[in-house]
C-alpha cells in the first residue's frame, strides 16, 4: 500500500526519487529527547537520594538531637547542627529585612515613576548585579565592605547599641551582620525583578481608576498596586529568601568561621553553607563526614520548601517562565 | 446516507426535502478522479465539526470551497492531506480516495500522503532564518535530495512556476522575509511545488493580499491548473467564481450544494446556497 | 476641601517617590562600587605575567593565574560538553512532545534544581565521583558544573521554542518532511539565537561558581594535564588567595576577580547585544 502511494503519480510531472520517510527516525528523535527531558526528574531524585544515602550514618546515630545541639566537635564526636540553622536563618531573615524595602521601592520607581530612557539602562545594571559571581562579592567584602563596617558604623552600633544583646560584642568586622549585608546585595535583583514582574502585571485600567479619583502618585501606587500585589511580593520575598539561603561563597568569606552561637550579630558564626564550604579542605570519612552530608540535606530541604513556596505564591509551579524575567 | 452518487450533485441531507436531480451527467466510469471523498465526518473532541460529506474533485482543474465564517471549509481542505494528523483530540472517519488509493488506510505514512497533496496557507510563512532559494528546495533538501545541479533545476523551475523567477533570480540569497507579501505568498507556492506534488490545496491563499498581488496570484491559478488538481478555500465568492471550475457550499459542517461554479452562481439548487451568494448572509 | 490637607498629600507623595529614587540607587550602588574597585585594585596587576604564568609557591611574590584561567576554560568546556545536549534536547521534548502533566513535572524538578545551592551540587558529585575512585578530578568538576546547567538550559530552550509560531511547522509538515528533520532544521533554526542566549548565560553563571569545585576539583599550582587529575579553576583561585594572609596573593585575588567578573559581564552584555536585534518572526 505505502509502496502505490509513493510511486503512484496519476497525471504529475516525472516523479522524484525522494527517498520515503520511514517512522525510526522519529521514533529515535522522541526516545532521545524524553530520555533527556527524563535525565531532570532522574537528577532531582539523584539529589535527594545522595544526600539522603551521605546523612544515613549521622541521622541514625544523632537523630533530632542533630539539630538542637551545637556542638560541632570532631574530635569527640559529637555534631549538632543548631550554630549552623540559627546562622542561617538568622543571616537570611535579616538579608531579607534589609533587601527587601529597597528592592520593593526600587521596583516601584522602575514600573512607576522613572521616565522611560532611565528604566531600560537600571534594569540591565541590576541584572548586571546579579550576574556578580558571589566569589567577586566576597573579595570585595573581605577587603573594602568589613574594613569600612569596622571602621565606622559597627563601632557606632556598639557605642549607642550596645546594651542589646545582639550587638555585645568586639567586632573585627567578620560576623553574621556582615554576610548579611553581603546576601543582601546578592537577592536584591531577583527580588526587584520578581517585583518589577507583579507590578507590571497589575492593568493599567486599576492605576487610572485611582487617578481619576484624584489620588496622588503615592496613593495610585499603593491602592492600586501595592494592594492588588501583596501575594506576589510574598512570592518575590519568598524567592529572595530561597536564594539567601543558599548563598556560599560570599557568606564564607566574610562570616568568621565560627561553630559558637552567639546572640550578637556582631560576633562570628557560619550557616548551613559556610561550615560545609569551610569544611573542604579536610579529609573527611565516617561520622563527620555523615555529618556533612545532613547538613548539606538540611540545606536542600530548606531551600526546596522555600522555592516551592516562593513558587506557589507568584502562580508559577510548574509554569513556564514569563519573558524577560 | 448508504448511497452513494458518483456526480458532483447533491450530497447529505439537506434541511428542506429537495429532488436529487444530477444535472451535470457523471463522468464515464473509469476516468480519473482525484479525490474521491465519501462520508467525510470530522470530530475536535466531541465537536462534530464536518458530517457525512461525499464529493468528487477533479483533475486538472480548480475546484473551490465557499460558505460563511465556521462551516468547516478548512477542516475539510486539511483533512485533504491528513493535517488533522497532527492536531490531538481530531478525529476523522469516512473515506477520502487520492486517484483511487484510500487515504487513510492503517497503513499508510501521512508523510507521504503530504508530498503528494501539497498545501499553501492564508498567511504567507516562509521559513524565516531561510533565503528565497533555501525556501525554494527546503522541501527537497530535508527529503534527501542533495544533487546541487538537480535542487538548482528544480528551483527554477518551481520559482517560474509561482511567477517568482524573474522577481527573484538576482537575489536568490537574499532571506525570505524582504519579499514583499505576496512574493512570500508565491514562494510559498514555490515551496509547495518544487516536491512535485500532485494536489496543491489552497487555504485562502490571497486573503491577507493587496487586490494587486491577489490578481497575481488568482493569474497565477490558472496557469497551474493545466497541471495540478487544485482546491482553494476562498471567503471571496468572486474570486470563486473567477478561477473555479466548480465550487462546494458548505455550511454549518455539511455540504449543502456542489456543483458548476457557474450554476452554483447564477441558479443554485438549494435556499441556503442561493441565500448566501446574493449576500443575504455571509 | 481642606486645602492644608491636599497638600501633605502632596508632599508625601513626593516624599515617597523621593524615597523610591533613593531606594533604587541604593541598589545600583553596589555594582558600581565593586566594579570601581575591582578597577582600582586589580587592574594594576593585569600584566603578561598574570595570564601566562604558574603560581609561585606560598611566601614568594609574583607568579600569576595561568592554571587557573586555563583550568577554567576547561571545566566549562567539559561542563558545557555534558549541560547543553542534554539540557537543549530535554527542551526539544518539552516543547514539541511533551503531555501536559509530564512538562509540568519535569519544569518543576528543573525548578528546583534552579534554585538548589551549588555546593549541595559539589558535595553530591563528591560522594558520587570523588569519594568511589577517591580521587579529585577535572571530571568531576566538570560534571558538578554540567549538572547544574542541564536544569538552566532546559529551560531556557523550551522557552524559546514555544515562541516559535505554530505556522512554521504546519507549512513543514505539509512538505511532507518527518517530525524530526522539522524540529532539528527548522524549529530548531528559527530559535537559534534565543536558545544560543540561554546557553551563554548558563555558561557565565556556572564560570563563576566557586562552591561546587571546593569538594570536586581540588585545585593546585599546575597545570592540568590529565582530565582525572585535580584542576586549579579561577573562582576557586580567588577565593584562596583572598582568604590567606599574604598581601600578595591578596593583590593577585583582586586581579583574578577582575578578570573572571570582565568575562562574565562581557558574555552577559554579549548576550543583551545578540537579543537586541528583536528577532521579528519569534511571537512575543
Amino acid at each position: 500500500m505505502n509502496a502505490a502511494i509513493v510511486s503512484g503519480k496519476t497525471g504529475s510531472p516525472a516523479g522524484l526519487a525522494l527517498a520515503p520517510p520511514g517512522k525510526a527516525g522519529d521514533k529515535v528523535f522522541r526516545l532521545l529527547t524524553w530520555l533527556m527531558a527524563m535525565m531532570v526528574l532522574a537528577l532531582l531524585a539523584l539529589v535527594g537520594w545522595t544526600l539522603c544515602r551521605g546523612s544515613a550514618l549521622s541521622l541514625t546515630k544523632f537523630g533530632w538531637s542533630f539539630c538542637v545541639h551545637s556542638d560541632w566537635d570532631p574530635v569527640n564526636g559529637d555534631f549538632g547542627a543548631l550554630t549552623f540553622i540559627y546562622g542561617t536563618f538568622v543571616s537570611s531573615l535579616l538579608a531579607l529585612f534589609i533587601a527587601l524595602p529597597l528592592s520593593l521601592g526600587t521596583a516601584v520607581y522602575l514600573t512607576e515613576l522613572a521616565p522611560g530612557w532611565v528604566r531600560q539602562p537600571a534594569i540591565s545594571m541590576i541584572e548586571m548585579l546579579a550576574a556578580i559571581p558571589s566569589v567577586v562579592l566576597g573579595v570585595w567584602g573581605i577587603f573594602v565592605m568589613v574594613p569600612w563596617l569596622r571602621d565606622g558604623p559597627y563601632p557606632l552600633l556598639l557605642k549607642y547599641f550596645g546594651f542589646l544583646p545582639l550587638f555585645r560584642s568586639p567586632a573585627t568586622g567578620f560576623c553574621i551582620l556582615s554576610a548579611s549585608v553581603l546576601i543582601a546585595i546578592m537577592i536584591l535583583p531577583i527580588i526587584t525583578s520578581i517585583a518589577r514582574e507583579v507590578f507590571r502585571a497589575v492593568p493599567d485600567a486599576q492605576r487610572e481608576a485611582a487617578f481619576a479619583l484624584g489620588a496622588t502618585r503615592w496613593e495610585v501606587t499603593r491602592l492600586a498596586v501595592l494592594r492588588y500585589s501583596v501575594r506576589g511580593i510574598f512570592g518575590a520575598a519568598m524567592l529572595g529568601l530561597g536564594r539567601a539561603l543558599g548563598e556560599t561563597m560570599a557568606v564564607t568569606m566574610v562570616i568568621g568561621n565560627s561553630d559558637k552561637i552567639s546572640a550578637s550579630l556582631l560576633s562570628p558564626g557560619n550557616t548551613l553553607a559556610s561550615k560545609i564550604a569551610n569544611e573542604y579542605a579536610e579529609t573527611l570519612k565516617g561520622i563527620p563526614l555523615s555529618a556533612l552530608f545532613e547538613l548539606g540535606l538540611m540545606l536542600l530541604l530548606v531551600t526546596v520548601v522555600t522555592n516551592i513556596l516562593a513558587h506557589l505564591l507568584i502562580g508559577a509551579l510548574g509554569a513556564r517562565q514569563r519573558p524577560g524575567t | 446516507m448508504t448511497n452513494e452518487i458518483h456526480s458532483p450533485a447533491l450530497q447529505s441531507a439537506p434541511p428542506a426535502p429537495v429532488p436529487a436531480a444530477p444535472a451535470v451527467p457523471a463522468p464515464p466510469a473509469g476516468s480519473a478522479v482525484t479525490f474521491d471523498v465519501r462520508q467525510l465526518n470530522v470530530w475536535f473532541g466531541s465537536h462534530h465539526v464536518l458530517r457525512g460529506v461525499s464529493l468528487e474533485i477533479l483533475p486538472k482543474a480548480v475546484t473551490a470551497i465557499i460558505g460563511p465564517s465556521g462551516c468547516g471549509k478548512s477542516t475539510f481542505l486539511r483533512a485533504l492531506n491528513r493535517m488533522h494528523d497532527l492536531v490531538p483530540g481530531a478525529r476523522v472517519e469516512g473515506r477520502i480516495a487520492l486517484f483511487g488509493q484510500d487515504l487513510y488506510a492503517r497503513d499508510v505514512d501521512a508523510t507521504l500522503v503530504r508530498r503528494r497533496v501539497g498545501m499553501v496557507f492564508q498567511k504567507s510563512n516562509p521559513f524565516p532564518t531561510m533565503s528565497i532559494a533555501e525556501n525554494a528546495t527546503v522541501g527537497l533538501r530535508l527529503n534527501g535530495l542533495r544533487q546541487k545541479d538537480l535542487l538548482q533545476e528544480r528551483m527554477e523551475r518551481s520559482l517560474r512556476m509561482a511567477a517568482l523567477w524573474d522577481e527573484v533570480k538576482d537575489r536568490l540569497h537574499a532571506n525570505a522575509l524582504s519579499l514583499s507579501g505576496g512574493q512570500q505568498q508565491r514562494l510559498c507556492i514555490a515551496r509547495a511545488l518544487a516536491i512535485e506534488p500532485e494536489v496543491l490545496l489552497m487555504d485562502e491563499p490571497a486573503s491577507a493580499l493587496d487586490p494587486l498581488a491577489t490578481a497575481k496570484i488568482e493569474e497565477l491559478i490558472l496557469q497551474l491548473k493545466q497541471d495540478y488538481t487544485i482546491v482553494i478555500v476562498t471567503h471571496n465568492m468572486q474570486q470563486a467564481a473567477r478561477i473555479s471550475g466548480q465550487t462546494a457550499f458548505f455550511y454549518l459542517g455539511e455540504l449543502v450544494e456542489f456543483d458548476q461554479t457557474g450554476r452554483i452562481f447564477t441558479n443554485p439548487r438549494q435556499k441556503q446556497t442561493e441565500d448566501y451568494v446574493t449576500g443575504r448572509f455571509g | 476641601m481642606n486645602p492644608w490637607y491636599y497638600h501633605w498629600r502632596k508632599i508625601k507623595s513626593s516624599c515617597v517617590s523621593a524615597l523610591c529614587l533613593l531606594c533604587a540607587l541604593v541598589v545600583i550602588a553596589p555594582l558600581a562600587l565593586v566594579l570601581f574597585n575591582l578597577l582600582q585594585k586589580g587592574a594594576s596587576s593585569l600584566d603578561l605575567h598574570f595570564f601566562t604564568q604558574l603560581p609561585k609557591p606560598v611566601g614568594e611574590s609574583g607568579g600569576g593565574m595561568a592554571n587557573a584561567i586555563v583550568g577554567s576554560a576547561t571545566l566549562l568546556g567539559l561542563a558545557g560538553l555534558m549541560g547543553i545536549p542534554v539540557g537543549v534536547l530535554g527542551g526539544i521534548y518539552l516543547s514539541e512532545f511533551g503531555s501536559l502533566r509530564m512538562n509540568w513535572a519535569v519544569r518543576f524538578a528543573a525548578d528546583i534544581l534552579n534554585g538548589t545551592p551549588s555546593i549541595v551540587w559539589g558535595i553530591v558529585v563528591y560522594a558520587l565521583v570523588v569519594l568511589p575512585i577517591t580521587r579529585y578530578s577535572a571530571y568531576a568538576a566538570g560534571l558538578a558544573l554540567g549538572l547544574m546547567m542541564i536544569p538552566l538550559i532546559l529551560r531556557t530552550t523550551e522557552e524559546m521554542l514555544v515562541m516559535v509560531p505554530n505556522s512554521y511547522r504546519e507549512a513543514a509538515f505539509a512538505l511532507g518532511i518527518p517530525h524530526w528533520k522539522i524540529v532539528l532544521h527548522i524549529v530548531l533554526k528559527t530559535a537559534g539565537r534565543g536558545i544560543i542566549t540561554g546557553i551563554l548565560l548558563a555558561a557565565a553563571r556556572v564560570a563563576g561558581e566557586t562552591a561546587p569545585l571546593l569538594f570536586t576539583a581540588l585545585g593546585n599550582d599546575y597545570w592540568n594535564h590529565n582530565l582525572s587529575d585535580p584542576i586549579e579553576a579561577l573562582p576557586h583561585k580567588i577565593f584562596i588567595y583572598a582568604s590567606s594572609p599574604f598581601s600578595d596573593w591578596n593583590r593577585q585575588a583582586w586581579a583574578g576577580a577582575l578578570v573572571l567578573i570582565l568575562f562574565v559581564l562581557a558574555l552577559n552584555i554579549g548576550v543583551r547585544v545578540m537579543t537586541r536585534g528583536r528577532t521579528p518572526h519569534l511571537a512575543k
